[in-house]
């Protein structure tokens, strides 16, 4: 027990944040503590989600990326036309023309780093502003309201009536979510390749050398990443029943701050799904909470930023010095 | 003449071949291309809108010298903006007198210092990655303004706050000259002091930086304190240009400040880089930026030619390294 706790220390320190967090709005307010309040919070972060387990891909294998929030907003505009197009399609051609666009757009970043050796966070601070440049001027920013109706309605996959009346509901984009999660997790704890990012992320010239293939791991990564975009950028047009072509312009910074949070570190080689999972919830469920204590909504971005500084400043002086008997572990 | 041109190569640096280049390419294409390009009113308008961008771009340019990152530049400019806002409303509005603004102006370069401050702290103490904690310092700014503001607009200002956004002194800009004495006051810091010294140092390698005598610590707090008050400067010149403060004014400038790091050379990595090349990197955006507007094109599809710009420099040096490994090996 003692090693497992010592080895997620990140995610255990996260755990017992959360829980703290929950067992205080629970006690303040009566209407966070509720099935329907917890489905809510799964429902609302499953776009964040689904964007951190791509983001967290690239980061363990020691890259950066800026550019997956707009290349989503390009994917969902781009399919949103071709599915007209094509005179509606459906669930499975939608996703399948999203994820197709995603993995370009993040092999065009890939190609830039890998090929032409430019860094990664300057490869995808350029596109960017490409992306961003060219969707703006070729949209000139209207946006797609008449969408298909299978993209619009709400697809519920379970709902029961609580006792007091209300409706608590899964719907698709936690369905979405579970399955990219679970997917991420299968790729970097359960395979090869998923053993070949930490080690590359980690050493990039010693895994070149152990035989790794450096140039796939890196279309492995952004192209893992672009998938997520792509899969996320239909999953928020679903979401908002709309395609606003600025509406996810400024989400990256939100989603980087969430997975490194949850333990993933800049520089390659460290993090893990269960941590990048819970530092997008800590977040929503602390937006969550100051939302039921009527907190006014100005000041919610302001109480976050203050928390992930704080949560910063502390993972950062290192655990141990907080928890004695983990210092005793690992002086051993 | 021969002496004459390595002394002006070496005055100038080999880091300015990509942003030199980019220069002309500009001026070469938007002069065939628009009529109106090579007149007084392109320079003029350029001159106007450098500034806000160019105050920005400073201040990001000492934390990537140290191998860092900081994202909270343009709110820590709104944050300092409103600031001055707060001063002048409190000394009567647009009735505020020249020592109220002065006020301001000090108490505003103090806030985005003490912005800096909070965040060179816990880097250099606790060694947080750079890019978390600015990122953080953002939400948390913008979180702060918007709550202060309640997301919409302060303005009222009193009138002679006017020339300081849009006068002119000899026919240049007083935002310009602001930018230039800036641009010469980091210019001088980098060259010619210990800070800057010791900020290259930590940049190229922190530790030996730390081994050889350097305060790190020290160093580190400093720089973000004084990138913060950049920021704070160039809050207060968009408050003038703008006559009024709105948080999210100059959002995107963020990543833009950095493109124009890197085109002018400077290592992403941090250690090398100087505030010249990234000058005229500078007025080659907004060059481009004024251009394409000319010639139809909107702000949008600049950006666009922004990110094509940064690329197509990156492509060029990857290449002419190339091209020395060639060389050598015939050699």
């Amino acid at each position: 027990m003692r090693k497992l706790v010592q080895s997620h220390a990140t995610e255990f320190a996260l755990l017992a944040v959360i829980a703290l967090i929950s067992l205080f709005l629970s006690l303040a307010t009566d209407r966070f503590f509720t099935l329907g309040n917890a489905f809510d919070l799964l429902n609302t972060s499953s776009v964040n989600i689904i964007f951190a387990v791509g983001l967290l891909v690239v980061l363990i294998a020691g890259g950066i990326d800026i550019s997956f929030a707009v290349a989503a907003s390009v994917v969902q505009y781009v399919a949103a036309l071709l599915l007209e197009s094509i005179g509606g399609g459906g669930w499975f051609s939608g996703l399948l023309i999203a994820a197709i666009l995603g993995v370009a757009l993040g092999a065009i970043n890939a190609l830039l780093i890998h090929r032409f050796k430019i860094i990664s966070i300057v490869a995808t601070i350029a596109t960017f502003n490409i992306y961003f440049g060219l969707l703006m001027f070729f949209t000139r920013g209207v946006s797609i309201y008449n969408l298909p109706d299978w993209l619009t309605s709400r697809v519920i996959l379970f709902e029961h009536e609580m006792a007091d009346g209300s409706w608590v509901e899964i719907t698709l984009p936690v369905l979405i979510m579970v399955a990219c999660v679970i997917s991420t997790w299968v790729l970097i704890t359960r395979t090869t390749t998923g053993r070949q990012l930490y080690a590359f992320g980690d050493n990039p010239e010693g895994a070149r050398r152990f035989g790794i293939n450096v140039g796939g791991m890196q279309f492995i990564a952004f192209g893992w990443l672009g998938l997520m975009a792509g899969i996320a950028g239909l999953v928020q047009a679903h979401y908002a029943q709309e395609v606003v072509p600025n509406a996810l312009y400024g989400r990256e910074l939100d989603v980087l701050a969430a997975v490194v949070l949850g333990g993933a570190r800049l520089g390659g080689g460290k993090g893990t799904v269960l941590g990048c999972v819970l530092g997008v919830l800590m977040i929503s469920i602390t937006q969550n909470g100051l939302n039921l204590m009527g907190v006014s909504p100005f000041a919610f971005k302001m109480i976050i930023g203050a928390i992930i500084l704080v949560a910063i400043t502390l993972s950062n002086t290192s655990i141990e010095r907080l928890l004695p008997f983990m210092r005793e572990g690992s002086r051993r | 003449m021969r002496s004459v041109v390595d002394r002006f190569v070496s005055w100038v640096g080999p880091d300015i071949a990509g942003p030199g280049a980019a220069f002309i390419a500009v001026m070469v294409f938007f002069s065939i291309g628009s009529p109106q390009f090579l007149t007084g009113a392109t320079f003029g308008s350029v001159a106007f809108q450098l500034p806000e961008l160019g105050l920005l771009t400073l201040a990001m340019l000492l934390p990537i010298l140290t191998g860092g990152l900081n994202l909270a530049i343009t709110f820590t400019a709104n944050i300092a903006g409103l600031t001055v806002a707060w001063v002048l409303q409190q000394n009567g509005g647009a009735d505020a007198g020249p020592m109220a603004f002065l006020l301001g102006s000090l108490l505003a370069i103090g806030v985005g210092a003490a912005s800096g401050l909070i965040m060179g702290l816990v880097i250099a103490y606790t060694k947080a990655h750079p890019i978390l904690v600015s990122l953080s310092m953002m939400i948390f700014l913008r979180g702060l303004g918007e709550f202060l503001t309640r997301g919409g607009d302060v303005s009222g200002f009193p009138a002679f706050l006017q020339p300081i956004g849009h006068g002119s002194i000899l026919g240049l800009p007083i935002p310009l000259l602001i930018l230039i004495a800036c641009v010469l006051i980091w210019h001088v810091l980098l060259t010619r002091t210990k800070l800057g010294f010791g900020t290259y140092m930590i940049g190229s390698n922190i530790e030996a930086a730390r081994y050889s005598g350097i305060n790190t610590r020290k160093v580190l707090v400093l720089v973000y304190m004084l990138s913060g008050a950049m920021c704070a400067i160039a809050g207060i010149i968009m408050l003038a240009r703008f006559n009024s403060v709105r948080v999210g004014h100059g959002e995107s400038y963020l990543l833009i400040t950095v493109l124009a790091c890197f085109l002018g050379g400077v290592n992403p990595f941090g250690g090398f880089g100087r505030v010249i090349p990234v000058f005229l990197a500078l007025v080659v955006l907004q060059l481009l930026s004024s251009g394409l507007n000319l010639m139809g094109a909107n702000q949008h599809l600049a950006t666009a030619v922004w990110g094509i710009l940064l690329i197509s420099v990156m492509l060029l040096r990857w290449m002419s390294s190339h091209f020395k490994i060639f060389k050598r090996k015939k050699g």
